[in-house]
């Protein structure tokens, strides 16, 4: 195992994320900000930078995307048109909506150290010459919405957002949306149009959200997370910020452990850690009585890790080395007295009510496949029902599907037919589930609205 | 009901946020129902009025977002998390024990108009599951046992 040490072995300024956090659990002030060296990246920045060099500091760290797709940050700024020519306004939104299952750092990260992320919107903003920033925020995330108010309030009062911020002639201002609900908002080109209050259909691409996007105006959408790594990187550099990881990916990542684990939560790690150390180490282990049996990486469109594969280290490379992807980086963990077919089930469920119904495959597919797995999970599976949840995994691919709702669906269902193959062959042969914790559980509340 | 004074009010401050007036068609909705609970068709028709659109084109938006209510809505709203994390940590014990505690179902409202009973997708509260939330305030992770305490907490 890779030794490491995590939180709180390690220096704090290598603690990026967070290291302005207050030990007490609430929002991080201004003041604990600055303290931590905060705002000093964007003051570097607008003193001494110019836009397309703050583009080039984060392309050159290598920071991808923290949301799950992966896609270089740096290179996604960079496609914006910038200079005298260039339409204005130009727009900054941060994806903030979190709805994937199994997804939990953006609410810690934004509750505990709401500045980092008006900073990263704002060199974001500075680096691409854009008039203003939106975060998409989701309706439960109360706590998020008033720690970013009162930050929002603290910066504009300080001179750090606003008319000519720090006296540098660079305009910038963030509006907080919070959204009326639904999974699909998160899909970064149906947020654009949830922003603009068009029904949240994702759009058709091209064209490029960099060429036009909220109200057809050029526009960078990133994650919280890829966001908030930035500050540290235009402070510190990218050879700093590359020095941090386990793995050549570089950095820290805010990763999570939830399930029968005795420390569930948050910790900031270098990227690359095992996910043994973060499990057994950081999480505490499992509890008395349970064994491990697989990993969902990073969200319920991620696929299935065996138990005897967590010694793989967490990275965009390696995650696929074990035929899944890093996703969110927060873990979700299947115990032994778990049924899988029944964790599966759920997972169907969700994508099922969530499917927007624009393209066949989805609308059509993932009922189909959540009502098998229901029927082999109840009892009533037949021996050819594996053969056509293995056709679905084929039908909604990405080739197939208008987005990447049903495709990320198909990875936790592609994974368990290849890992728990014993599992669905015993539900269909004693007709029903063995497990302590089976089932499906679902409210009876799809196809209706409220 | 027409939009009272304050609400008109209110929906003008946030028009300055938004590039146009449509754009401003879901917070305007949020604002309306965070005054009244839930939207009648009435107050639909008053916000169409006040925003040039039309009641089609805001129900395309309304019944599209899982928050908006469009049918009365008891004086809390209890969400309980079904995601896959939840799920494995006590969601069928965790949501039974509501039902019971309110003596209704998902989807219902208690004959006294307390509590409206609703699922919701994963709280982003893994870490805390099983998890409910009751207006705004999240809670977890939740025994059974405690079912009781925390929503005698909401008159």
């Amino acid at each position: 195992m890779t030794s490491r040490p995590g939180l709180p072995g390690y220096p704090a300024e290598d603690r990026p994320f967070t290291r302005a956090m207050r030990a007490d659990g609430r929002p991080a002030t201004i003041d604990d900000y600055l303290a931590t060296g905060g705002y000093d990246g964007l003051r570097r920045a607008v003193e001494s930078l110019q836009p397309k060099e703050v583009a080039a500091l984060v392309t050159e760290s290598g920071l991808r995307g923290r949301g799950g797709a992966g896609y270089s940050t740096g290179r996604k700024w960079s496609t914006m048109p910038l200079g005298p020519d260039a339409p204005h306004p130009k727009y900054i939104v941060c994806n903030a909506d979190e709805m994937e299952p199994g997804s939990f750092k953006d609410r810690f990260l934004m509750e505990r150290n709401p500045h980092l992320l008006l900073e990263g919107m704002l060199l974001a903003g500075f680096a691409t010459e854009s008039d203003e920033g939106y975060i998409f925020l989701r309706q439960q995330y109360d706590g998020s919405v008033a720690a970013l108010e009162q930050a929002i309030a603290e910066a504009r009062e300080r001179g750090y957002l606003g008319a000519s911020l720090l006296g540098s002639g660079f305009t910038f201002d963030i509006e907080l949306h919070v959204s009326l609900g639904r999974y699909i908002c998160g899909e970064a080109s149906a947020m654009l149009n949830a922003l603009e209050s068009q029904r949240p259909n994702p759009r058709a691409r091209p064209p490029h959200m960099t060429g036009a996007g909220l109200f057809s105006r050029p526009t960078v959408v990133n994650n919280v997370e890829s966001f908030m790594a930035v500050p540290a990187i235009v402070q510190h550099g990218p050879d700093w910020w590359k020095g941090l990881s386990v793995t050549d990916e570089g950095g820290t990542k805010v990763f999570g452990v939830a399930g029968r684990v005795a420390k569930p939560g948050c910790v900031e790690l270098p990227m690359g850690v095992p996910i043994r150390e973060l499990v057994e180490v950081h999480a505490g282990g499992m509890l008395p009585g349970y064994a491990l049996r697989a990993v969902s990486p990073g969200g319920a469109s991620t696929s299935f890790i065996p138990a005897d594969k967590i010694d793989v280290p967490l990275g965009f490379a390696t995650m696929s080395e074990v035929e899944s992807r890093l996703g969110t980086g927060t873990l979700v963990l299947l115990d032994d007295q778990t049924c899988p077919v029944g964790m599966l089930l759920n997972m169907m469920q969700f994508f099922a009510q969530e499917s927007c119904g624009w393209c066949t495959p989805c609308r059509e597919g993932l009922p189909w496949t959540a009502a098998l797995l229901e029927d082999i999970e109840e009892g009533r599976g037949e021996p050819g029902d594996l053969e056509v949840l293995a056709q679905g995994v084929w039908f909604m691919d990405s080739d197939k599907c208008f987005c990447d709702l049903a495709p990320g669906a198909m990875q936790p269902l592609e994974s368990a037919l290849r890992l728990f193959p014993d599992d669905f062959a015993r539900h269909i042969e004693e007709g029903g589930c063995h497990y302590r914790r089976r089932g499906s559980d679902a409210p009876a509340m799809r196809g209706t609205t409220w | 009901m027409s939009l009272s004074d304050e609400e008109t009010r209110q929906l003008d401050a946030i028009l300055g946020h938004y590039p146009d007036k449509r754009a401003a068609a879901a917070t305007a909705m949020r604002l309306v129902q965070a005054r009244r609970r839930w939207l009648s068709d009435e107050a639909v028709a008053d916000l169409g009025e006040y925003l040039d659109m039309t009641v089609a084109e805001l129900d395309g938006i309304a019944t599209f977002g899982n928050m908006v209510f469009r049918k009365p809505v008891g004086r809390h709203v209890v969400l309980v998390c079904d995601s896959f994390a939840c799920w494995s940590l006590g969601y069928a014990e965790l949501r039974s024990a509501v039902e019971a505690e309110l003596g209704v179902g998902m989807g219902q409202t208690t004959a006294d108009g307390r509590f409206t009973l609703l699922p919701i997708v994963c709280l982003g509260a893994c870490d805390r599951g099983p998890a409910m939330m009751v207006d705004d305030e999240l809670h977890g992770p939740v025994a059974p046992d405690d079912v009781a305490g925390i929503l005698g907490g909401y008159a």
